[in-house]
Parts: C-alpha cells; sequence; structure tokens
C-alpha cells in the first residue's frame, strides 16, 4: 500500500480471496460438478436408465402430443417450453410460466403416449448445475452475487499472479514434511499455478456467459436496452415477433418438426412456442450445437398459424459475436468428450482446492501463540472454513442421500431433496462450532467420507438394475457414480486422519508480521 | 508498512475502505462507461460493436482494481478515476448526440 507493487498485489490477493472465498468454494464445487450435470440427473433418475430411446421418426408425433398436453393444462401460460426426448432423458419435459411470481409449470411426459411419465420427482443435477450461478436465491440476487465473487476472483487471480517471482518454480514446489503453512502455501501454489489457464478462463468465461446481466450499458445505448434485438441481430437467436392481436389457431407442429429435422443434422433439443393462439405464434426449434468450440445452437423459426419456415439461425456469426459464442462454449464444455471432460473436471476439483487450501492459510497465519485467545475474526474465518469446505460435500452427500432414501411417492419429493441438502449443510456448520478446531476437520472430514460411503450403499440397496447386483450385467453409470463417489471418501477420509494425526501446528515459527500476507512471503523474502 | 504490535489507525482502515470501495464502483463504473462509448464509437457494425465492447469492458474491470490498490496514495488513485471518468463520459455524451 506504500508504493511497493508487489506488496500491494499480496495483500489484495490475500483480502479479496478471503471475502468470496467461502462463495467462490461453492460456485467451484457445484460448477465442478455441473461438468457431470446430464450423468447426475440420470443417475438420480434411476428408473429411466432402462428406457430404450426415442427413435428421431418419432419425434414429430411426440411433439404434437406436447402441444395437445400443454393445450389443456396450460393455455394461460405465455411461452411453452417443450424439452425434446434426449439419449440421457427419453421423456418429454414440459416447462411454463403463467405469470411473473407464480411458480412456473413442469411435467415429464411419456412421449409413446402424452400421459405424465411415472418417474420420480428430483431436480437432479440441474439444482447443482443453477446453483452454481444462482446459489438457489431469487436470480437476480444469485446472479449479482455470482458476477461479484467472479469478479473479485479475477482480481484474486491477477494480484496472485504478480504476488509470485518465480511462478514457474512454483509448478514443482511441494515441501510436505515441513510446517503445515509451507505445505498449504504449496498446494495452494501447485493448484493454482499448474491449472492458472484453466482458472484464468472459467473465471472469465463465467462472466461472459451472463455479459448483457452484468454489463448491459453497451446494449442500453447502442440498442436502447432491447437486449433481445441484440440478440437476434447479432445472429444467436431468431428475430422476436410481437403478438399480432388477432387470434388464431396453432398449426400442426408435426410437419413443422420433421421439416425441420430434415433440415439440420444435429439432435433436436428443445421447442419454443410463443404468442399461441394469436396470428403471430411463433414455434422455434432449437437443436444441439454442433461439433466444435463455439457455442452456436442452430435456431429455425416457424409460423405458428401458417407452419411456414421464417428462418433458420447460428452458425454465421461475425467476430465478436462469435468471440462470445467461442468463450461461453468453453465455459459449458459440451464439447468436450470423455477424457477432456475428465481434464476440466479435474481442473475444477483444483480449483476448488485452490480455493480451499487459500482460506485455510489465511488461518493458519493467523493462528495465536499457543497462550493467547484467538481473536474473534480468526474464529469467524475458522467457523466458515469448516463450513463451507467440509459442510457442502456432506449437503451434496446427504442430497444424493435424500434421493435415494425419500418415499417416492412423497409430494414435492424434488423439494424435499433440496431441503435435506440446505438442511444437512445447516448441521453441517453449526456442529464444528461446539468442538476444538481441529478435532472438528477431522471429524467433519470422517461424517464427510461416511456419508459418501452411504451414498454407494444406499445405491446398491434400492437399485434393482445396479451392476453390482446383476454380476456386472446393467448400466455402467451406477458404478462410475459410486467410483467417484468412494474416490471422495476416500480423499476425506485421507485428510481426516491426516489432521488427528498432525502434532499441531509448530510454534516455534517466527510471527510474521500479518499485513503482508502469506503468498508474499516468498515473494518478498 | 504496519505491524501487528502497533494497532491499525483509523486513518489506514479508512484508507483501504476507501480503496476498496474506489476500486469496487470506480471499477464498475469505469467497464460501464467504456461499453456504452465503445458501442457506439467503434467502427464496428451495430452487434459487433456492442460484443467487442463488452468484453473489453470485463478485461479492463480487473485491470482498474488492480491500479486503484497500486497507487501510491488513495487521492491519486481517485484523480486518476475520476479523470478517466471525466473523458469517457464527455465522449460518450458527444457520442450519443452524434447518433441518436
Amino acid at each position: 500500500m506504500k508504493g511497493r507493487f508487489r506488496p500491494s498485489m499480496a495483500w489484495l490477493h490475500t483480502w479479496s480471496g478471503l471475502v468470496v472465498g467461502w462463495v467462490l468454494f461453492v460456485i467451484f464445487v457445484t460448477g465442478t460438478a455441473s461438468y457431470y450435470r446430464a450423468d447426475i440427473t440420470r443417475w438420480m433418475r434411476p428408473e429411466l436408465v432402462q428406457a430404450a430411446p426415442v427413435a428421431a421418426a418419432e419425434l414429430p408425433k411426440a411433439a404434437e402430443r406436447a402441444v395437445a398436453y400443454l393445450e389443456t393444462h396450460a393455455l394461460k401460460a405465455r411461452t411453452w417450453f417443450i424439452g425434446m426426448p434426449q439419449p440421457d432423458r427419453p421423456l418429454l419435459d414440459l416447462f411454463w410460466r403463467t405469470r411473473p411470481g407464480a411458480p412456473p409449470g413442469h411435467v415429464l411426459l411419456d412421449p409413446h403416449t402424452g400421459r405424465e411419465a411415472m418417474v420420480r420427482d428430483t431436480e437432479g443435477g440441474d439444482f447443482l448445475y443453477r446453483f452454481h450461478y444462482e446459489l438457489h436465491l431469487p436470480p437476480l440476487w444469485g446472479r449479482w452475487i455470482v458476477g461479484f465473487c467472479a469478479m473479485i476472483m479475477l482480481v484474486a487471480l491477477v494480484s496472485g499472479i504478480v504476488t509470485h517471482k518465480r511462478i514457474f518454480a512454483d509448478f514443482f514446489t511441494f515441501r510436505r514434511g515441513k510446517a503445515p503453512r509451507r505445505s498449504f502455501l504449496d498446494a495452494h501454489n501447485v493448484t493454482g499455478v499448474l491449472a492458472l489457464p484453466f482458472h484464468l478462463m472459467i473465471t472469465y468465461t463465467g462472466v461472459v456467459a451472463l455479459t448483457t446481466f452484468y454489463m448491459p450499458w453497451g446494449v442500453t445505448t447502442a440498442y436502447k436496452g432491447d437486449t433481445r434485438a441484440f440478440f437476434a441481430e447479432a445472429g444467436w437467436i431468431t428475430t422476436p415477433r410481437p403478438p399480432v392481436g388477432r387470434p388464431a389457431a396453432l398449426a400442426p407442429v408435426g410437419p413443422m418438426i420433421a421439416q425441420a429435422l430434415a433440415t439440420v443434422p444435429e439432435r433436436l433439443e428443445r421447442l419454443t412456442v410463443t404468442n399461441f393462439g394469436d396470428a403471430g405464434a411463433t414455434i422455434v426449434a432449437l437443436f444441439e450445437e454442433p461439433h466444435g468450440l463455439a457455442h452456436t445452437p442452430t435456431h429455425i423459426a416457424f409460423d405458428g398459424a401458417s407452419g411456414a419456415l421464417l428462418e433458420i439461425r447460428g452458425g454465421d456469426l461475425k467476430p465478436a459475436a462469435k468471440t462470445i459464442s467461442t468463450l461461453i462454449g468453453l465455459h459449458v464444455a459440451h464439447f468436450a468428450d470423455t477424457g477432456l471432460r475428465l481434464l476440466f473436471f479435474l481442473c475444477g476439483v483444483m480449483g476448488s482446492a485452490m480455493v480451499a487450501t487459500g482460506l485455510v492459510l489465511w488461518s493458519l497465519a493467523r493462528l495465536p501463540k499457543p497462550d493467547a485467545t484467538p481473536s474473534f475474526g480468526l474464529r469467524l474465518v475458522q467457523a466458515l472454513n469448516i463450513g463451507s469446505i467440509a459442510g457442502l460435500p456432506a449437503a451434496v452427500a446427504v442430497y444424493f442421500l435424500a434421493n435415494r432414501l425419500l418415499p417416492l411417492g412423497l409430494a414435492d419429493r424434488g423439494e424435499w431433496e433440496i431441503r435435506a441438502f440446505f438442511a444437512a449443510w445447516i448441521v453441517a456448520a453449526l456442529i464444528p462450532l461446539a468442538r476444538p478446531h481441529r478435532r472438528a476437520w477431522s471429524e467433519m472430514s470422517m461424517l464427510v467420507a461416511g456419508l459418501c460411503l452411504a451414498v454407494v450403499a444406499a445405491d446398491i440397496a434400492t437399485v434393482e438394475a445396479h451392476p453390482l447386483r446383476r454380476l456386472g450385467e446393467g448400466e455402467a453409470l451406477f458404478l462410475w457414480f459410486d467410483g467417484a463417489m468412494l474416490a471422495l471418501a476416500a480423499l476425506f477420509a485421507f485428510a481426516a486422519r491426516k489432521v488427528a494425526r498432525h502434532r499441531g501446528p509448530s510454534r516455534s515459527e517466527p510471527r510474521r508480521e500479518p499485513v503482508l500476507a502469506a503468498p508474499a512471503e516468498r515473494a518478498c523474502a | 508498512m504496519a505491524t501487528r504490535d502497533r494497532p491499525i489507525t483509523l486513518r489506514e482502515r479508512a484508507s483501504v475502505a476507501g480503496r476498496v470501495v474506489l476500486a469496487a464502483g470506480g471499477g464498475y463504473g469505469i467497464a460501464a462507461l467504456s461499453a456504452a462509448l465503445l458501442s457506439l464509437a467503434l467502427p464496428l457494425a451495430r452487434p459487433e460493436a456492442v460484443a467487442a465492447a463488452t468484453l473489453a469492458s470485463f478485461v479492463l474491470m480487473p485491470a482498474i482494481v488492480v491500479a486503484v490498490f497500486a497507487m501510491r496514495s488513495l487521492r491519486r488513485a481517485a484523480l486518476m478515476l475520476a479523470g478517466t471518468a471525466l473523458v469517457l463520459g464527455s465522449a460518450l455524451a458527444l457520442a450519443m448526440r452524434g447518433a441518436p
């Protein structure tokens, strides 16, 4: 702060990282899990795993059944969203909003009959995915908090890079035998520096994913605030069509879907129906994005009253718009197949570890002398650290457990799973307050390990199609998921053992002056 | 730099708080001004200018935060931001008059 650049950046890194660290940890963990969002959803609906995929020739008829259902159940809605059957979810996923504030309608239909599907009610991986950017808050609040934390994360990354004198050597430095602060500092550096390109990319692209939400001012001046006009002119969406005010029946959707399927080779993902019952009704078919980095799905718009094809958008973007699409594509990583997806996942795990070790490092660097009582600030940080780093994994494990153990006929079952998630998190954050700090770490880690094992046990016990019950036959998804849970259990059990065996922080180390944060130690040495 | 033996003075706390406010508010404000200005001023097609200007503003913001904390004094940082905002703001006013 006194004109020395590097120390001021070290200070900035420490404090910017601390104030948003807990939220960042939550964002990183749920975002990392979201790389396997479809798989998590599939795991949470075990009834569907055996279901046969829906053939493309069936889709036009399925779409007509969806529209027939909506015409009887959702006439008051403004827009219908029809999720078409996918390989991982061979059902029609209907969603509609009536008016702001009212709970949206949501139902799953059997595409062959048009009747409501017999499947357990769950949010699945979508809950973790939305938590990643809305924190289960009202969207406006959640997104602004996440965006604010992401910007601070960018600041922490930039200032963190600047504090490193020997960033390359940090790749290879891990002093595990030394004082815990050294080990945590090295772990923070290794996880931070090794996956640094990923961290920079994912943070920046994460902000860009909600570009016009966070930075609408360009749209304000150039488009008078009309975001949809901007999107349409840039080529991301089809031109919005306002209602005409003259009633007109919706033409049969089957032929439109057949025409769309014949035009685009990709998989049909979703239909959006607006202004139905009006002569200005529009049906937009959204396709899976073509293979490649950019997130450029094809949209085809049909006139709802006549069934005529209006326009085809997507793919033909200009450089800046294409850049935004590519950045968003990089963030969501739909292009990544098995190997690359795993790499992204591991980078996300490293990001979570970077945030977690950074938070712990802050508290380790400020441990009081043996005879002094810890300050309120330190105790608060310690409580929040353990409540997020151990509490969130415990809550996610309980979310999975609830999916397997709650009675299938329970009303609002999906909502109860989420309640179980938050109840577990609150309990897991409160227990450590009543325990000595280091004991609390090892106990909570053991608890997380135990919960992960319980998920595996519940999976094997309740899913009849589980490969372990059929001598290896059946869906491999369950094995992969349970394997990941076992790995998580092993990780936390290992951490618990480490903390329990450790003699305690060495007090012989001379105290550093505290304004200079830990990451700067070497920079200033 | 302050050591732990000496309590942190109110002045120091205020200086840090001032920088935090300046970095957050000023960083976003200047990024927003630049996005609004460049959306109109860049010699590109309209959607391209908006997209490019908005992308650039997300790089500008952390740069300004870093600059605010790296400046020698809070006053100097505030002056720098005020000057930049003034230039951007007047240019924006001109651009908006030019392209109604």
